[in-house]
């Protein structure tokens, strides 16, 4: 086993598509922060103050 | 340009086809926008209607956990039907069976936004809604696409439950229980898919022989669909006024409906009336048109009405 990986150059258009992609998935991955951080504002409201620690 | 070749559910796609590019917009293509947009016209309108309140946030989340439900289940529809998409001319150009798209992507894509879409439907509103939504998810991707529509003429009118879920889903959000109010939103779409999807296949019947789907006018003929059209555009009048009858909508409502399903039997009578040549072909695509049009009239008419029992109680006479 030599272990070599031969890997293939991508394209412009493809690296141009990995960049969108990844932009795409931030933008869903911080908005699910906002969903969820808001949701849970709006779920518990005042509870969370109220709770017996 | 690379040979690239697919293979789905055993059978050969396409042969030569541009390498996999993988982009933002035919993942987005994958969702089926268009039927997105109706999906969250139509949950919007249940949320409304139900009786109760939801905190408008939540309200947002409902609509988007059923938008993304509805777009993962097009998402898997266009995974499976990449073998008999590839062969007609209305889905060649989509992108797993043009080649854009691997279909493992697809189908990986549809599986994680489906599960998504229930569990956040599940935490930040309610279960029996995303039960419903995992139900509904379920009955596109494996009772219509994977079994129905590719062995029963009756394909649309029992799949079609799947599209009319979507208001009692919405409606089950606000009330947390299985409504049977709700089901005039459902019986509306349900009843209104076969005059739909029957009037594309109209003039859309080779495409559909071409890729084996039995779709009824390539079984029963053209004549039996034209009849089939006429039957359930009928059976849509009274239908279409459950709303009024159960005491959820008003009378503004109710005449702006039966003008909207006279207008619907009279184009279906149309289609059964010129049966033959380019006349057949035209009264079929204006059906096709029409159709769209009156569901989306028929519940902006059920939104309408609610504002005007909402903004005037005492009427607006």
């Amino acid at each position: 086993m030599t272990g070599e990986v031969e890997f293939r150059t991508l394209s412009e258009a493809e690296v141009k598509a990995r960049r969108k992609r990844s932009i795409a998935i931030a933008l869903i991955l911080g908005a699910l922060v906002i969903v969820f951080f808001v949701t849970t504002l709006v779920r518990l409201g005042g509870n969370v103050a109220d709770r017996v620690i | 340009m690379s040979d690239v070749s697919i293979h789905m559910n055993g059978a050969k796609v396409a042969g030569t086809h541009p390498a996999p590019s993988d982009c933002v917009e035919d993942y987005f293509a994958l969702l089926k926008p268009r039927v997105m947009s109706l999906v969250i016209f139509t949950a919007m309108t249940g949320i409304i209607l139900a009786p109760g309140s939801i905190h408008p946030w939540l309200a947002v989340i409902a609509l988007l956990c059923i938008s993304v439900g509805a777009g993962a289940s097009g998402a898997l529809n266009m995974w499976y039907d990449a073998d008999i998409d590839a062969k007609m001319q209305r889905t060649e150009r989509r992108p797993v069976p043009a080649g854009r798209i691997v279909p493992d992507n697809a189908l990986a894509f549809g599986l994680i936004l489906a599960t998504g879409s229930v569990l956040l439907l599940g935490v930040a509103v309610n279960w029996v809604a995303a039960g419903f939504l995992a139900f509904t998810i379920f009955f596109y991707a494996v009772i219509y696409t994977i079994w129905l529509k590719r062995s029963t003429p009756q394909n649309i009118v029992i799949g079609g439950a799947a599209g009319a879920f979507p208001p009692m889903i919405g409606w089950t959000a606000v009330t947390g229980t299985i409504d049977p109010h709700s089901i005039a939103l459902f019986l509306i779409i349900f009843l209104w898919t076969p005059p739909h999807f029957w009037a594309l296949a109209l003039f859309r019947s080779q495409d559909y022989a071409n890729a084996g789907v039995p779709m009824l006018p390539v079984v029963a003929g053209l004549q039996a669909t034209r009849k089939q059209i006429l039957i359930y555009s009928i059976i849509m009048l009274p239908a279409s006024v459950l709303p009024f009858l159960l005491g959820y909508s008003g009378v503004t409502y109710l005449v702006g409906a039966c003008i909207l399903g006279a207008v619907l039997v009279w184009r279906a009578w149309a289609v059964y009336r010129d049966r033959a040549g380019e006349d057949g072909h035209r009264a079929a695509k204006r059906l096709f048109g029409f159709s769209i049009l009156y569901l989306f009239l028929i519940y902006l008419l059920l939104l309408a009405d609610r504002a005007v029992t909402l903004f005037f109680p005492g009427g607006v006479l």
